[in-house]
């Protein structure tokens, strides 16, 4: 069975290759076909492998398809790695993403034939990327993926290429993900020149005789990597802008794809970070605060999918938080929660922009779950699972990150549940101006409300499923022992580490339900008042003022890297290309013709054409080479 | 006789025949002028081997060092006297063409 792992990866490849090739040809439903068929086959070998994985006394051992690069000592494979962290993953994209392109059949109808494979073969090599990415048994293998998601995020960010704006996220996109890729290649460099291999089971072995400044600064290379690609600060103003793309591809970059890519990276490589505390000690700080900025942001925000866009952005900083504080096996737990739950709301809000064709503006909204009442319940148990309610998923994740901080450090814990209350707040402000009150656009959109096809509702239900119940494969051990199936799953990958860790501080039982118990009725309370306060809602036209405002407009962290970074780097260019282009080096070139021409028109009054003087300038010439030898001995 | 007398006579020769091309415009002046130098030229050749010749001949009296040089300059005479066949005609032609042996005239690579 495990024979088929080749194609796992390689039929979103060829479904791309037919969909890219084809588009001019292929009828639409010909190219859902073998854009979902591919994804959806992918899936089911999947499961397979997955069930063989779970098997017990399943070894992992890498699968290599061919030599790869070969340079003096250096020998790079292209290999796959089938374990339990990467079946886990194959398990999350495939599936959720065989829901996104069932889901895009229907959102995208409107787009007309060329344009639609197009969306489905850049979606299919996506997903391929991703897959690449998490399967890849070495750093090299791991970066190609990278890179590949890299690059389609540029694609469907920037599917209507056709706006201005919307290529400018995307190219926002790519150039921040690029900042981010130099960290992780410099590491891969790092570690080709100290360990002399880029395999993952090498460079694990013999980690542990290095000394902690390489693998400090190694691992700090790879968090640089992760925060471009998991948008964490400072890397993570192209996460917002990339709303710019289709509905459907946000969710796909921002659950199941894409973004989760940083998270497994450092999971994968958790006995690197183990062994360097400061770079824990970074990943949690710039988590938690990530985690913390985003969710003030969100708290502001009135497009539907900017809102989500911050959640997002803070979830990966909860993730991070957990990978910080050496809770590795709740990062990944919040990876598949977070991808269910944050689907079910992107494709949930996809349907609410599809309803009010094309509006994303929240104010404009309300009251929609008397028109979408599919809609409706599925985003409502989103935002119950992302605030972190039981017995929805978000609160097992979440429950387990927040504990591990907890051991760690109170301070992480605090803030930590500040960001928890603030998400629960927005997630509910969210709902409410949506859904509650009543409808706030023009008739002619009211007029227009329809539920969205089955196409789309019923991704949202699967979804909305595993998000109510895929929290109960991580039950935390205080409500029964054992219980906690994920953990026991992905130990193997991770019992390094623990023991590198040593055991952690347990807290009592009773201060561990107190404490949850305190949360959950906190995170209560602020649903509460969110809903009472917005379902009230009514649009007025002043402007926020004070913090509110500032909030608004993001911190104004954009205006800032505009003048730090931006700005200047255009003056510059602007004093390279006016000075040193055109003065300078355009002066040097010019002045060497001028010269030339110069010189050459005085030389010219030398050929008189009188043989006479020629003559004399040969009889002086002679002369002189006599003078000069009588004066100089060679 | 010393071999300096045949060194400054040849140098005036020499000079001569400079002076004569420059300041000439007659092709036949200056062609004449040439083969003075070259003459000058030659008269030096002989005067350097003849008095090698004489060095020579008083450590051995059967030798033969330096006469080559005299020999050589009969080629070169007739070398010459092919050049100045070459030349006259060149000169001929000239004067065919443009009724004038003023070198002058002969500066139309100029344009």
């Amino acid at each position: 069975m495990m024979k088929l792992i080749y194609w796992v990866p390689l039929l979103p490849l060829l479904g791309f290759l037919v969909n890219g090739m084809g588009r001019r040809k292929l009828s639409k439903s010909a190219v859902s076909l073998i854009g979902c068929g591919t994804v959806l086959v992918s899936f089911l070998i999947s499961i397979l492998i997955f069930l063989e994985v779970k098997a017990p006394g399943f070894q992992a051992h890498p699968f290599e398809l061919f030599p790869f690069i070969r340079a003096g000592n250096l020998n790079i494979s292209f290999s796959f790695l089938v374990d339990q962290l990467s079946v886990l993953f194959l398990l999350i994209i495939t599936g959720v993403g065989t829901l996104i392109h069932i889901y895009s059949t229907a959102y995208m109808k409107e787009e007309e034939g060329p344009h639609y494979a197009r969306y489905f073969a850049y979606l299919n090599l996506f997903v391929f990327s991703m897959l690449l990415l998490v399967l890849g048994s070495n750093y090299v293998v791991m970066f190609m993926g990278w890179e590949g998601v890299g690059l389609c995020s540029y694609l469907l960010i920037g599917y209507w290429f056709k706006n201005g704006e919307y290529n400018d996220a995307a190219k926002k996109a790519f150039i921040m993900n690029r900042i981010g890729d130099l960290g992780f290649l410099l590491a891969i460099f790092w570690m080709i020149g100290q360990y002399g291999s880029v395999n993952f089971s090498d460079v694990f072995s013999r980690a542990p005789e290095t000394s902690l400044t390489v693998v400090t600064g190694i691992t700090l290379l790879l968090f640089i990597g992760a925060t471009g690609k998991s948008a964490q600060i400072p890397l993570y103003t192209w996460l917002p802008d990339a709303m710019a793309g289709p509905t459907p591809v946000s969710a796909l970059i921002h659950a199941a794809t894409m973004v989760t890519a940083g998270i497994y990276m450092i999971a994968r490589s958790n006995i690197l970070f183990t062994l360097a505390p400061l770079s824990q000690h970074v990943v949690a700080v710039v988590g938690l605060v990530t985690a913390l900025f985003a969710a003030t942001i969100a708290l502001k925000q009135n497009d539907i999918k900017k809102v989500l866009a911050y959640s997002t952005v803070s979830q990966l900083g909860y993730m991070f938080l957990g990978l910080g504080v050496g809770a590795y096996t709740g990062a990944v737990f919040h990876v598949m929660t977070h991808a269910f739950f944050k689907a079910l709301l992107f494709l949930g809000a996809g349907s609410v922009i599809h309803a009010m064709h094309h509006e994303q503006d929240i104010r404009n909204m309300g009251g929609l779950r008397r028109y979408l009442p599919v809609t409706h319940l599925t985003f409502l148990i989103g935002c119950l699972a992302i605030a972190g309610i039981p017995p929805f998923s978000g609160f097992f994740s979440k429950d387990e990150i927040l504990a591990a901080a907890l051991v760690k450090s109170p301070l992480y814990y605090v803030f930590g549940v500040i960001g928890a209350l603030m998400t629960a707040f927005y997630m509910f402000r969210l709902y409410a101006l949506t859904f509650r009150g009543k409808f706030r656009g023009t008739h002619d959109q009211e007029h227009h409300l329809k539920e969205s096809p089955s196409a789309m509702t019923v991704p949202l239900i699967v979804l909305a499923i595993l998000a109510a119940v895929s929290g109960f494969l991580g039950v935390p051990e205080i409500f029964a022992p054992d219980a906690h199936w994920l953990h026991h799953f992905l130990s193997p990958i991770f019992e390094d580490s623990m023991q590198i860790a040593g055991p952690s501080m347990e807290m009592g039982h009773g201060t561990e339900l107190a404490l949850m118990f305190g949360v959950v009725a906190a995170i209560a309370l602020v649903i509460v008042w969110a809903w009472r306060t917005y379902s009230r809602y009514e649009k007025s036209d002043a402007a926020e003022t004070g913090l509110g405002k500032v909030l608004q407009d993001k911190w104004y962290v954009d205006e800032i890297y505009d003048a730090v970074v931006s700005r200047p780097l255009k003056s510059l260019s602007i004093f390279l290309d006016d000075v040193v282009e055109r003065s300078g080096i355009d002066g040097i070139v010019n002045g060497v013709g001028r010269v030339v021409q110069y010189g050459s028109r005085q030389f010219r009054l030398l050929q008189s054409g009188q043989v006479g003087s020629y003559i004399l300038i040969m009889v002086i010439a002679t002369v002189l080479f006599f003078i000069l030898q009588l004066f100089w001995k060679f | 006789m010393p071999v300096n007398y045949y060194i400054f006579l040849s140098a005036a020769l020499f000079c001569i025949g400079i002076m004569g091309v420059l300041t000439r415009r007659n092709a036949i002046v200056i062609f004449m002028c040439v083969e003075l130098m070259l003459n000058a030229v030659n008269l030096l050749l002989v005067a350097f081997s003849k008095m090698h010749h004489l060095r020579a001949l008083a450590t051995d009296a059967q030798t033969t060092v330096g006469t080559d040089a005299q020999l050589f300059v009969f080629f070169i005479m007739v070398v010459a006297a092919a050049e100045v066949s070459v030349g006259l005609a060149i000169i001929v032609m000239m004067y065919r063409n443009i009724h004038s042996v003023d070198v002058n005239f002969l500066n139309r690579l100029k344009h």
